[in-house]
């Protein structure tokens, strides 16, 4: 036994004493400490990505975070209140399995819809809040998703606060047909009338905002910020492609070209998101005169 | 007739685009031009109409008839600039008290480079808030296909009426099918599941009315549109305009 304790494998395939197989190159670390970056395609810590609000510390790429991670990262600590978080979607068409798709979006995203809605404090700013799912139906907007949003901006409305939004969807969700696309409306509906009243309404388009969210209620806040390399758009790049059969300008519909073409205000990396939002709220602070 | 024949139907080569709808309705028609920023978009066409003793403010989205004519107006899909030049007329509108008339028939917003860079989803957008507050009686009518936002855009409206064949979808039937199924050739299964006829979306009180098609006599349809038109807007401007707005809002607000 004792001779086995300080027996040299002859080569690399031979086995250790304990029996296991040690790869040369395996680096000796369990496989979710590590998380492979979607950008530049290198391992980075799991906890550093954590720290870095998952920016990615070697490429900068913003990767996806969501809902309850964003409020836990822009909301001041303990002061998120969730509003109608037990609102489910239904299948009110009686669309082919859409049920099941419900219900493993529920599974998948751990949300009952597309949006979680609340109020908050940022940076002590009193705010209300709605930030967007992707995990769940890739963010896609169904009639509960517009009854919170605009459920949203009239209780901000009535109680005199600003709105901060986080928007991330693939657009209206065919499975409810045109009872989705009526939210467009619907939800423009909210906010005209929250912003005639006088709120202050602040949207933060991250990746991907699309299709009918984007020509609707992301395109409608007094101010528009977006996170870097977002795609945001009407129709996404393959539906153009499709459409006009040519290729595309690299970056079109990237948060950089919407800025140079006059259609964002900033674009604001996520380290200094709270800071800003927390600035803008105070610019517009809540002393309104009463209308 | 079920929902693909409604969808052939409402897009078959010689049906009435909105330029005869504008001819036959109204009794004399000056088409505006160009939305004061970046163009004139051919597959929007506004302008003043009369109606008897009234005026009211036409918007439509025109397919063309002639081949040359359909590729001139780039098939009645908008770019950006359609729908602000819809806006613009639209507030000229309601500066002046005019009741607006919409006429929707269109596959789409246009899906291109331009309509990206100029900010398609920017221009619906607005067009959704502003017309919500318009201060003016609003009727939007389908006349043929309702392709998405890009017929929300100028549909907005305190009510909305359907030709016997129109639809009003969401998505296309084949962009669902080859999405949902990878298979465009379910397309015709998609059409039925989207609710997207006439008489699917009065029932689920998207649109108000189903106007009758007298089995292809359009000008019977237009002579009784010309009434209903008059008759509307004269019901529309008893209501206080706060009110009207309110309806308006609630029309849409309730749908959940």
């Amino acid at each position: 036994m004792i001779q086995g304790l300080f027996k040299k494998p002859k080569n690399d395939l031979e086995p250790s004493v304990s029996g296991k197989i040690v790869k040369p190159t395996e680096v000796n670390i369990p496989h979710e400490l590590c998380t492979v970056c979607p950008g530049c395609k290198k391992s980075v810590f799991s906890s550093d990505l954590q720290e870095n609000h998952y920016v990615c510390p070697n490429c900068g790429k913003h990767l996806r975070l969501n809902a309850r991670q964003r409020i836990h990262m822009i909301a001041d600590p303990e002061s998120f209140q969730e509003l109608w978080g037990d609102l489910r979607g239904t299948d009110p068409l009686g669309f082919p399995e859409y049920e099941e798709k419900l219900r493993a979006a529920e599974l998948a995203s751990r949300e009952n819809e597309s949006v979680v809605t609340g109020t908050a404090r940022i940076g002590k700013q009193p705010a209300a809040v709605f930030v967007m799912e992707s995990a769940f139906m890739m963010g896609s907007m169904g009639t509960v998703t517009g009854e919170k949003i605009a459920r949203l901006f009239e209780y901000a409305a009535e109680k005199r606060l600003p709105v901060v939004g986080f928007t991330a969807s693939g657009g209206a969700r065919m499975q409810e047909g045109m009872l989705s696309l009526m939210q467009m409306a619907k939800t423009s509906g909210a906010v005209k009338r929250f912003s005639d009243a006088g709120g202050f309404y602040l949207a933060v388009l991250t990746d991907p905002t699309t299709g009918g969210v984007t020509a609707s209620f992301a395109m409608e806040a007094d101010v528009i910020a977006a996170e870097p390399d977002a795609l945001i758009c009407f129709a996404g790049p393959r539906v153009i492609e499709q459409t006009i059969r040519q290729k595309l300008p690299p970056g079109l519909g990237r948060a950089e070209s919407l800025l140079k073409n006059g259609f964002i205000d900033k674009i604001v990396p996520r380290r200094e998101q709270r800071k800003f939002i927390a600035r803008m709220l105070r610019a517009h602070g809540k002393e309104r005169k009463e209308g | 007739m079920n929902a693909k024949d409604r969808v052939a139907a409402a897009r078959a080569q010689g049906r009435p685009t909105a330029g005869k709808y504008i001819k036959g309705i109204f009794d004399e028609f000056t088409e505006l031009h160009g939305d004061r920023c970046f163009g004139d978009d051919p597959a929007m066409v506004g302008g003043i109409a009369r109606l008897g003793q009234s005026y009211v403010t036409v918007i439509a989205q025109e397919k063309g008839t002639t081949t040359r004519e359909r590729a001139s107006r780039n098939f009645g899909s908008a770019h950006p600039e359609g729908y602000r030049k819809a806006l613009r007329l639209m507030k000229q509108a309601e500066k002046f008290g005019r009741p607006v008339v919409t006429f929707v028939d269109t596959s789409g917003a246009f899906c291109g480079i331009g309509a990206e860079e100029r900010g398609q989803g920017q221009a619906i957008a607005s067009n959704l808030m502003e017309m919500m507050m318009l201060r003016v009686p609003v009727l939007a009518i389908f006349i043929g296909e309702g392709g998405s936002g890009g017929a929300l855009g100028i549909a907005v409206a305190d009510q909305v009426w359907m030709l016997e064949n129109a639809f009003y979808s969401v998505i296309s039937p084949e962009g669902c099918a080859s999405i949902l199924w990878k298979d465009p050739a379910r397309a015709p299964e998609a059409a039925e599941c989207l609710k997207l006829t006439a008489e699917d979306l009065t029932e689920l009180s998207v649109a108000e009315r189903i106007i009758p098609e007298n089995d292809g006599d359009f000008d019977r349809t237009f002579a009784f549109l010309k009434e209903e038109i008059a008759a509307f807007i004269a019901e529309k401007q008893e209501i206080p305009v706060d009110e009207l707005l309110r309806q308006r809002y609630h029309k849409f607000r309730r749908i959940q």
